[in-house]
Order: C-alpha cells, then structure tokens, then sequence
C-alpha cells in the first residue's frame, strides 16, 4: 500500500510488536501523532509531562520487560530533551529506539526553528543512529533499528524523521519482526581452558553483571556456584538475576558493595566474570585490583574485554550459552577451606555493621516495603544515598525487578522509569528515590496520575543532597557547599496537588500505616519519610581506593 | 611500549562515517596520527587507512571500539611487513638561482616530481613511506618550505588478498 511516511512508521513500529511509545507531540512530529491518533486502538501513547521523562519511560519499559523502549519526540528542544534518557540507556545497555522529527530536508542546515543536528548530538551515546532523507528507506532503516538495538549488547538507536519525509508517499509492505543477530557461541577451546582454570583454583569466585539479565543466565550462574562450590557477587547492574536469598550469593561489590563481597573477590585466585564490564566503581583502583587473582571473562561485547581489567582468559560470546558449556564439562568440586573463610567475612560483616541514625532508618524503611511486596514488584530507583541502600538491602527475588540508574548515575531518572516499567509489567511499581532526585523530574506526577498508574513514591527525605554531603563529610572537611538544601516543599501536598495521594511518615509506626493504604489505593501515592541527614551509605571505598582502603563503619 | 600501528578500514560509503570513526577516537582519548578515506571499486565501501602511535592495549581497544561502528564493515591491523604503505606530499620551498640545482638534485634522488616551477618557488611532489618522506622534508627545510601538505598514509596487504573477502 503507498502510504505516507508518519503512517509508515506507526505502521512499522506495530510490525515490529510496539505495543506502547511515550513521548511528548510538537511542530514536526504532528503527522506522526496524527497517525497515533488513527491508530490509538492499536497502539498505546503514553503522554510525559518532559521529553526526558519519556525517555526514562521507555528505558524503564524496556529494563522490566526486555523488549525495546520506543520514545517519540519532536525536533530542537524536544529531541535534545530526550539526550540524558538516551545517554542513560547507553550507560547501562537498554535497548530503546528514539524516534525524533526534525525540520523538512530543505531547512537543514540553515538553523531553522527548532532545528538542531541530533544525529550529531547523540552520536556518542547511541549505537547507532540514522537520519532518513527519503520516504522509501523509512521503513527498512525503522527495522534495522530495532535489530541494532536488539542485537549483542543491547543499546539505544534514534532515528531522525524530516518532516517531509513524514508526509511524503512511499510503498509499504509488512513484514515479521526482525530478528535480533544469531547469538555469539563461544569458541570450544577457550571453553576447555576456562573449565581446566575453574579445576585448578582453589578460591573462586563468580562475578556478574548485568549482562546475566540481558541474556537470561540467572539460573546458570546458580547452577554454576553449586557445581564449584564457589561464593557469587554481582555489580549493581547485575541486582536481581539471582534470588538474594540464593545460599552463595554475597551481595553487591564495589564502592558500596556488601564487605563480604567486596573482600572474598579480593582474596579470590580466580575471578570468573560474566557479563560485567568492570565499572571504576565497582573495582576501585585499578592497580590494586584482585592482583592475586586469575581472571576469566565472558563477554558479549569484544571491547569490553581487557578495557579496564586485563583477564587471563577473555571469552566473547552469549554468557549463556558460555556457561551451559562449563556446566556440561565441569566436574562437581569442593572448596570447603574457602568457603569457611567466606563465612568468616560474613560474620564479620554482620558484627561490623554500621549502627544506623535517627527514628526512621533507610534499612527499615526497605524492610517494611520489600514486607509488602511481591516478588515480581518492579522495585525503582532515583540515584543517591537511598539507591545505593535499595542495592545493599532490598531482598530482590525475580531477574528484572531492580530499575536503577547504574552507569550514567541520573538523578531524576526514577519518575519515568517507574512509571515505563508499571505500564510494561502492568503491575504496581515502588520508586525509592531522594528529596534531590524527586525534584529533578517530580513533574511526571502528572504522568502518573493521568496514566492511572500504580505507583508507591518512598521520598528518603534527609533534606540535603546526600551522596554528595557524605563526600563532603568524608573528603572536604565538612564544607556543606550547596547540598544542603533548605527547601520548604511540602511534598504530600504537592502529590495532591497533582492529584495523587500524599502521606508522610516520620517513625515506623506511621510508615507501615502509610505504606498499608498506599498498597491498598488503586493509583499513585506519595509517602514523605523523614530520614537523618547524617545517615551514610557504608561500607565504601574512598574514590580511587582499594579494598584495603575500605571504611565499614 | 609506543609503537607505529597501521590499521585499514572498509566502511559504508555514507556520509557521516568519517564523524563517526574520528569521533570514536577522540571520545576514548586515542592519538592518532593520520587518517585518509575514499571510495573503492565498489561505490557501497569506502576506505579508511588509519595510523597511530601507541602500545598495545591501545591498539586491541581501537580495533574493537571500531568493530563496534555499524558503518565499520571490516577492519584490520597492517603490518609493515606484509603490506605496501605510500604517502604523497606537495611540498612548495623557496627557490633561488643559487640553491635552485641543489633542490632539483635532492628531488630527483627521492624520485619527486617537479609540479610547479616559479622564479622564487618550486612545487614537488613526492610519494613514498613515511619515513623517505620525513627524509626529504628535513633536506628542504634549509632552502624553506613555503608551505605543504600530507595526505596520510594509504595502506594494503600484499598479496591476492583484500579487505572485502572478509565482508
């Protein structure tokens, strides 16, 4: 059928399985949202209150479900709106295609109204991107972007839209949803060797990432534990692929990782790594870094390996499939000795823990939400303080169920990701989020509340920016340079403003009154908790220490 | 160690690819030292030659930062060896009665064309490997080199291969 280029690519997008976009309408996306409005009983727009949020929608979308985000935007500010949202996919490898508008083809380049070069703007934080010149490679280069961000390690791709190429008429034919690439098999003798490293260590140690969640290898790093016998800790990206319950499993490493998991990989004689790409801060100084240690690493993507930490073994392929070969060759060993010794640093661990501030302590308030909710809530998170303690301490039991800001670090990516992974999972979502990073994006309430979304809002309320003071408290001799945020927003009347429902809780007792009718209301709901602003995130490790520089308490 | 590396490239032939290639570099930090692209036999394939100056790590990492580009089809590291390597410079000095003998002379060892040839100036040019050409522009730099450009060096393996089998 010829059809024009904005029904083209509404017709394209439902091709390819699109069941929802979000995204905010301007000058040179109407033919598109003309095209949505025909089609809205076929395809799902979900209004943001900014660009950037829609973005963080889709990446939220796509991080509880797998599949691809799609965002909408309109040229100039609309598109470079959406720039943070993009970047943050890219950070932490979320699949999300980017559709902007932009002016008609003979208006670039002359600085036209609402004109600005986003193919050049998001070149480095996208996989790839297009701009389409011609209506007849609309649909072909839609297609192909969905594959790009679909395919190995997964990431964002935008593709411009002029607006003439919306209007003007090309031929489409549908087609089946294209097929992200074959997955990458690893090479049989690198497997071999992996499996004759893993007999020969006497302390090792798996180390994942969030790679396991892309390729769906939660159950193999399991069975992989118990087949060696060997302790599990994962990055921040990795949070959810096992249960937190399963018995090898020691947490978070890094900055602000668990301390057992932090130090048994320190004293490990080999690390295997899979899918993780040895962030700077989850290994902290590189030179000191698990120098006792064999390293293998499984990875997706070739680049990855040897760019921050040489291994001794570098494997690029589908972890899963890497790890199903292990499984099958390997013999079932015993590490009693090491494993004793893990349970030493756990105890110490839990002997050692810092005492906690205040009425209302972050630990608490986590254990009182994660007593009401399921095992599949999606459980999200702004960036800050109160993320890192959702990290350490929120019992994940289901791959997908931790939405975080892992990479990139967005403050106020919460509030839409939120609300892309409840309308995904069509469950009730919790954000955790901070008085700083809720201010950040608190405008998609409106989202929330226009969408009917389910949505419980836990603002840590400490009344300064508190990642950044805790440094300064640490490293800058206590100079409170503008994190101290003397603000007198009254937050659950700002949730009724917007329509929502506001609670505050400032002891346990009105916390677990407030969080029993936010789960028991159908809709968003806002709970304020006064948390003490001197309160920290440890265990960590200074920026640019080692595990010895470690600070429990 | 810091060593001279060699690495051909064949790309789509869009445009754009040469923002995306030379922005890769200098996004990860890498120093390269010349980089020339243009079209091949086929018009869907352009090719890049790229040179560096590094060790090792930061080799293996450009070669993989590059297999990342979608735009990139092919890639591989040139060694000296096995492969033919050419630059060509147009180099203009400054001539007089007196010196002007000398330069053809010196042009003619190196095997250089005379392109333009003035009262006061003679334009040369010259192809050839890097370091015969680093060569010769030590040897004008006494008579005075007006002005002069380089393209960077273009680079293939020897032999029946070619970059495209592998596509």
């Amino acid at each position: 059928m010829e059809y024009n280029g904005a029904k083209i690519l509404v017709e394209t997008l439902i091709e390819q399985g699109t069941e929802v976009v979000f995204g905010y309408p301007g000058g040179q996306v109407l033919n598109i949202y003309d095209e949505l409005y025909l089609n809205a009983d076929r395809i799902r727009h979900v209004l943001s209150a900014h660009e950037q949020g829609a973005a963080h929608a889709a990446d939220g979308y796509a991080r509880a479900t797998g599949k691809t985000g799609v965002v909408i935007a309109t040229s100039g500010p609309g598109a470079t709106n959406l720039v943070t949202g993009i970047a943050n996919a890219f950070l932490d490898s979320v699949p999300m295609v980017a559709i902007t508008g932009n002016v008609s083809c003979n208006l670039i380049g002359r600085d036209s109204f609402q004109e600005v070069d986003i193919v050049g703007i998001t070149m480095p934080v996208t996989k790839h991107n297009f701009i389409v010149k011609d209506v007849r490679d609309l649909a072909d280069t839609v297609r192909e972007a969905f594959r790009i961000a679909k395919s190995g390690r997964p990431g964002p791709v935008l593709v411009d839209i002029p607006k003439d190429v919306q209007v003007n008429t090309a031929e489409y034919i549908k087609k089946p949803p294209v097929q992200p690439d074959a997955k990458k098999a690893p090479d049989a003798a690198q497997i071999e060797r992996a499996v004759q490293m893993i007999a020969a260590a006497k302390r090792p140690y798996i180390y994942f990432g969030g790679g396991v969640i892309t390729c769906d290898a939660g159950d193999e790093i399991m069975a992989l534990s118990q087949k060696i016998d060997a302790p599990v800790g994962c990055s921040m990206m990795g949070l959810s692929a096992i249960p937190n319950d399963f018995a090898s499993f020691l947490g978070m490493v890094g900055m602000h990782g668990h301390y057992c998991a932090t130090r048994a990989k320190a004293e490990a004689d080999l690390i295997i790594a899979v899918g993780v790409r040895f962030s700077d801060r989850a290994t902290g100084d590189k030179s000191k870094y698990a120098k006792d240690a064999k390293i293998i690493h499984i990875d997706i993507d070739n680049a990855e390996i040897d760019k921050n930490i040489p291994s001794t073994l570098g494997i690029n392929c589908d972890a899963k499939i890497a790890l199903q070969m292990m499984l099958e060759q390997l013999n079932p060993l015993k590490h009693d000795e090491w494993q004793q010794e893990v349970r030493r640093l756990k105890q110490y661990e839990h002997d050692n823990a810092a005492k906690c501030l205040g009425k209302l302590t972050p630990y608490r308030i986590i254990d009182c939400v994660g007593a009401l909710t399921q095992a599949d809530t999606p459980i999200v998170t702004d960036v800050g303080q109160h993320q890192m303690w959702v990290a350490q301490h929120y019992p994940f039991k289901t791959a997908r169920s931790f939405i975080s800001s892992c990479g990139l670090g967005t403050m106020g990516f919460g509030m839409g990701a939120a609300i892309g992974a409840s309308i995904a999972t069509g469950k009730r979502a919790v954000l955790f989020t901070g008085d700083g990073s809720f201010g950040m994006n608190l405008n998609e309430l409106a989202t929330a509340v226009s969408q009917k979304v389910p949505l419980v809002i836990l603002i840590l309320n400490n009344g300064v920016l508190g990642m950044v003071r805790q440094w300064q408290t640490m490293f800058y001799n206590k100079h409170y340079s503008n994190t101290t945020l003397d603000r007198k927003t009254d937050f659950p009347a700002l949730a009724k403003a917007f329509g929502a429902v506001g609670l505050s809780a400032d002891d346990e007792t009105s916390l677990k009154e407030a969080l029993k009718q936010a789960f028991a209301t159908d809709g968003t709901v806002l709970i304020d908790c006064k948390i003490d602003d001197d309160e920290r995130v440890l265990p960590m490790i200074p920026p640019g220490g080692a595990i010895d520089d470690l600070i429990l308490k | 160690m810091a060593k001279k590396f060699v690495i051909g490239m064949l790309v789509s032939n869009h445009f754009g690819v040469l923002t995306r290639v030379s922005a890769m570099f200098s996004r990860r930090g890498f120093n390269i030292d010349s980089l020339t692209v243009g079209v091949t036999e086929l018009p869907e394939y352009s090719r890049m030659t790229v040179t560096m100056t590094g060790d090792n790590y930061a080799r293996d990492q450009i070669i993989k930062q590059l297999q990342k580009i979608e735009d990139v089809k092919e890639i591989k590291e040139l060694k000296h060896a096995q492969s033919v390597m050419r630059e060509l410079i147009i180099l203009k000095v400054a001539a007089t009665s007196e010196n002007r003998k000398d330069i053809l002379e010196t042009a003619n060892v190196f095997k250089a064309k005379i392109i333009d040839f003035s009262p006061d100036s003679i334009c040369i040019e010259i192809t050839g490997e890097c370091s015969k050409l680093d060569a010769f522009i030590e040897l004008m730099k006494p008579y005075g080199i007006i002005e002069m450009c380089r393209t960077g060096t273009v680079a293939m393996d020897r032999g029946i291969t070619s970059l495209k089998d592998e596509i």
